[in-house]
């Protein structure tokens, strides 16, 4: 693994994407991307666990034997994520009373062990938080992409109660689709799985279209 | 010997597993205590908010949050906070809960003298985000439909979701969680009839 903090982002953003790429933390994905807005929130919450558990991981990693380290982990990650619980629920309560639903939602993230697991127990700290925001801005994009699509056909709303979470200055981004009663299926979990296929066949699509285009460029031009 | 063949033994492990479990564990007393009057200050302050908002303006001139009395209801203590008027009892605030989806969800409701409905909120649940939260004020008007409402009106078997045949909506997607305000609801109801001397004629 490098140090080259520009390909850990783009690992984390898309080509190692935790929902897209990886397929981790689909519990959450499902159950939190009813709208936009709620995707907004479990995404941020979680990048902040992710980024200090990444820092904390690689700090102990070298007086951590294998043998253990998966307990030690989870005990660790358990911890912070309590911490972090009740530190907002203390000091941050108005954020806390939007976030606080997902915050116990954050335990059950495997992409948080996951991510200990393949990264930070192998790379220095710096690059373990680069990571942590990496991989915690792309499972942010993805849930707010599903959480729109989802509220957009199931509710026909885009960012609603967008100033519950970001304060009044955001409401700006709260859309009604005037007339449209929503498809309730899309806000249930079966819509969420459809979505999320359609999403994912997009996904290797475009990619095999650019894999062809760069390939079509590398050939020569006389053959 | 050195620490990379040292860390491998199998007594280096439960040793480190125990000081993890120390240290976490001394993290989270010290978290927990670090956060508790803080976290019962906001609380509080939840609390106060919340009880005005349920008590329409006009009906107390008394600082109610001082005038309470202590009720049993199915063995837990109730705090009944007492709005006045002149003297006189005009409203009962007191909180009510009831098993929802995920969790309890609790329920801080106000009863003027009559038994009827003053206000309902929502003070603390965890229902599912985007189905069940409609229950916040914030999110959905639903339970504004309690106010006005009484043990009378609407009767006893009418005071359901819409789809156990009731008055009350239900959620497309979430009926478990509004069936049980409504339950949690009447139950304050049914509670506030039996005590109803013991409340408003301290």
């Amino acid at each position: 693994m490098s140090d080259n903090y520009g390909s850990i982002m783009k690992e984390g953003l898309w080509d190692q994407n935790v929902v897209f790429a990886q397929l981790l933390a689909m519990c959450p994905t499902m159950a939190v991307t009813t709208s936009g807005t709620n995707g907004l929130g479990m995404g941020l919450a979680t990048t902040v666990v992710l980024v200090v558990s990444n820092i904390l991981v690689s700090m102990i990693r070298h007086t951590v034997s294998s043998q253990v380290r998966i307990p030690v982990f989870v005990v660790l990650i358990a911890t912070l994520v309590t911490v972090v619980d009740m530190a907002m629920n203390a000091w941050l309560h108005d954020l806390y009373k939007v976030l606080g639903l997902f915050i116990a939602l954050i335990v059950v993230n495997c992409a948080i062990l996951g991510r200990a697991e393949a990264f930070a127990v192998k790379n220095g700290v710096a690059a373990s938080a680069v990571d942590g925001l990496a991989m915690g801005l792309g499972f942010t994009g993805a849930l707010t992409f599903i959480g729109l699509i989802r509220e957009f056909l199931g509710a026909g709303t885009l960012f609603a109660q967008a100033s519950n979470l970001l304060g009044p200055a955001f409401a700006f981004l709260e859309i009604k689709l005037p007339g449209y009663g929503g498809a309730l299926l899309m806000i249930l979990p079966p819509g969420g799985f459809a979505i999320l296929g359609f999403l994912l066949a997009g996904k290797r699509v475009m990619e095999q279209h650019l894999a062809e285009k760069a390939a079509a460029q590398a050939a020569p031009v006389a053959a | 010997m050195n620490f990379e063949s040292f860390r491998e033994k199998i007594g280096y492990q439960p040793v480190l597993l125990g000081v993890i479990a120390l240290l976490a564990s001394g993290a989270l007393a010290w978290a927990s205590a670090a956060t508790s009057g803080a976290i019962a200050a906001a609380e509080a302050k939840d609390l106060r908010d919340s009880l005005s908002e349920v008590l329409p303006q006009g009906l107390a001139d008394n600082d109610f949050l001082k005038d309470t009395v202590d009720l049993e209801k199915s063995g837990k203590t109730v705090t009944i906070y007492r709005a006045r008027k002149g003297g006189a009892v005009s409203a009962a605030l007191f909180k009510v809960a009831e098993r929802g989806y995920a969790g309890e969800i609790q329920v801080l409701m106000a009863v003027d003298r009559e038994g009827r409905t003053l206000g309902v909120r929502v003070l603390k649940h965890a229902e599912t985000p985007g189905l069940g939260d409609k229950i916040e004020v914030k999110k959905d008007p639903w339970v504004h439909s309690f106010e006005g409402k009484s043990l009378g009106d609407p009767a006893p078997e009418k005071w359901g979701v819409k789809k156990d045949g009731g008055v009350f909506d239900q959620f497309a997607g979430a009926t478990i969680t509004p069936r049980a305000v409504v339950k949690a609801v009447k139950g304050g109801m049914d509670f506030f009839a039996a005590h109803k001397a013991e409340i408003i004629g301290g």
